[in-house]
């Protein structure tokens, strides 16, 4: 028996056409014959596995076929316009009126709330503020506030203060960082924590980085000679811990508030800031962000309008930028190594830190 | 007839590659699943693809003697779309977070009848590939045989036998090197499973 000869005849075995003395003939081989019973097992499965694969490529033809069929009837399409026949268009037949009524009472409403809310809400919608304090909000103040500063006030007679924020010091010769929006007037006077004030000229403004400095040019300024902080560069980590110095409130008085680095990039991915989940308010704008040791690693500058807690901070890369482009206009300036000090608060209690550090963090009022 | 009887009907014809039941399933289903696909980052080739996956379980669910549909149509190629969709999507690393979310809910559980279609996905691959190594002419004689169901005088005409016989030797030829590669695969395969 030649294999073809088996093979042909296990199809045959298989497909029901042996004659009935031929099929018992077989069987009592196949019982007989261990070897030949296993080559009609192996073959059974593969022509199992042949009729599944024959099927399966079968109706996948049909499907195929079907499909193309139905696109050229109509039935089903593939583009964006015809698909609406089905089931949506049906929907749409059915709850035509309902909707029409629906979206006039969405349509109504929101009307009548986007009045509401322009007539009550308030004026401005930008999406971030800056956080400097504005000239409305000083004005409440400024009476109340009048007969006290007048006497140390070193602002000329007549001075409107136009804004105000916060600034820290960057060099113990008397220059300050702060925000360029901070300084909407044409000059500026400084109050450290103890209120006392000092004159300063506006030395470099880049109002693309919305980055100042100003330098104290005030006789009662006593030089320091280091600072107790470094301006880190160094990347830092996503939910480090950072907190502020500043003086948002109107009676200025030197404010701590404290947070976390919530995000690597700042508002709509500008990646010369960073998000800081804290409580910001105007005239923190130009305040130090410090991170846990006591070192500045950014400038506090906006927060988003829509949202609590959301504040934006300059990198102090951006800082050493500006400073360096200063330099390459200025002569006079100041160079970014004096920024470097060993004299950190690293193993200082937070108190003890914040008693050091607001001493470097002023009160900027800018006048006119 | 009410419709549990025409879903029965159709199901039959479906089993039996009735063309008309054939159409009239995929007509009325098609749109159902092109819209989730459609609406979950596919295209319209992946919405076809999809559809006729689903399709081919149904088929061979509906040609197994002890089937059943304890559902309706509709629900069971939503379902099975679905999850095959799902399942395509992470392989595709595209799981996204605009993916609608009703995506992920599980219509009707048709986790065994993925399971076995999935292994019969497996022996198809076997057996496809088997078929594209014996290359020439033996794919063609082979597929024409026992795919298009052709016999052998028919063999014969087609690919220029000179008898019956000799397209007989041929197939048989044919025949064993298909079988050598599928086993060598399929051996592999299942003692990987042991």
């Amino acid at each position: 028996m030649s294999e073809q000869f088996i093979i042909e005849s296990f199809e045959r075995y298989f497909n029901d056409e042996m004659l009935p003395e031929e099929r018992a003939y077989f069987e009592q081989i196949r019982t007989e014959n261990q070897e030949l019973d296993q080559m009609v097992v192996s073959h059974k499965i593969f022509m199992d596995k042949m009729a599944a694969y024959a099927e399966r490529k079968n109706i996948q033809s049909v499907l195929n076929s079907t499909h193309d069929h139905l696109l050229k009837k109509g039935a089903i399409a593939e583009d964006q316009k015809k698909m609406s026949k089905g089931k949506i268009l049906q929907l749409w037949h059915r709850y035509k009126k309902t909707t029409a009524i629906a979206a006039c009472i969405a349509g109504l409403t929101a009307l009548v709330i986007s009045g509401v809310i322009s007539t009550f809400g308030p004026a401005s919608r930008q999406q971030i503020e800056l956080l400097s304090r504005d000239i409305e909000q000083l004005k409440k103040t400024q009476d109340y506030q009048y007969t006290q500063i007048k006497e140390v006030t070193k602002m000329p007679e007549g001075a409107v203060v136009k804004s105000g924020g916060s600034a820290f010091m960057i060099d113990g010769k008397g220059y300050l960082v702060t925000n360029a929006h901070v300084l909407k007037g044409s000059s500026a006077v400084v109050a450290n924590s103890d209120g006392q004030e000092f004159k300063t000229s506006i030395v470099y403004v880049d109002n693309q980085k919305d980055l100042a400095i100003l330098k104290i040019t005030d006789s009662d300024y006593q030089l320091v000679k280091t600072l107790p902080y470094d301006l880190k560069s160094n990347k830092v980590e996503l939910g480090a811990e950072v907190f502020t110095l500043g003086y948002p409130r109107n009676d200025w008085v030197i404010t701590y508030n404290k947070g976390y680095l919530s995000a690597v990039s700042g508002f709509d991915g500008d990646t010369s800031t960073v998000q800081i989940s804290l409580l910001a308010n105007p005239g923190n704008s130009g305040g130090p962000v410090f991170n846990k040791f006591g070192d500045i690693v950014g400038i506090l500058s906006t927060r988003e309008a829509n949202a609590q807690g959301v504040t934006f901070a300059i990198k102090s890369k951006e800082i050493y930028q500006a400073i360096d482009e200063w330099q390459s206009k200025d002569t006079s300036a100041i160079s970014p190594e004096s920024m470097h000090t060993d004299r950190n608060l690293r193993s200082e209690s937070r108190e003890n830190q914040l008693k050091k550090l607001q001493q470097y963090v002023y009160n900027v009022k800018a006048y006119n | 007839m009410n419709s549990e009887e025409k879903e029965h009907k159709l199901l039959k014809g479906l089993a039996e590659n009735d063309t008309k039941a054939i159409e009239a399933i995929y007509a009325s289903n098609f749109s159902l699943i092109q819209a989730l696909v459609l609406n979950n980052n596919g295209s319209y080739d992946d919405a076809r693809d999809i559809f006729q996956e689903a399709m081919v379980i149904l088929y061979e669910k509906a040609k197994s003697s002890e089937f059943q549909l304890t559902c309706q149509l509709k629900t069971f190629l939503y379902a099975i779309s679905k999850r095959l969709w799902l399942k395509k999507l992470k392989h595709h690393g595209l799981f996204v977070s605009n993916t609608d979310l009703s995506l992920i809910e599980q219509v009707i559980p048709v986790e065994e009848d993925l399971e076995i279609a999935g292994q019969k996905d497996e022996e198809f691959k076997l057996m496809e590939m088997a078929f594209q190594k014996i290359g020439e002419p033996c794919k063609s004689l082979l597929e024409a045989f026992y795919i298009k169901k052709k016999n052998m005088a028919e063999l014969v005409e087609l690919f220029g036998y000179t008898n019956t016989d000799n397209a007989k030797n041929q197939k048989y030829k044919c025949l064993m090197r298909l079988k050598k590669l599928f086993f060598a695969q399929y051996n592999s395969k299942k003692s990987d499973y042991e």
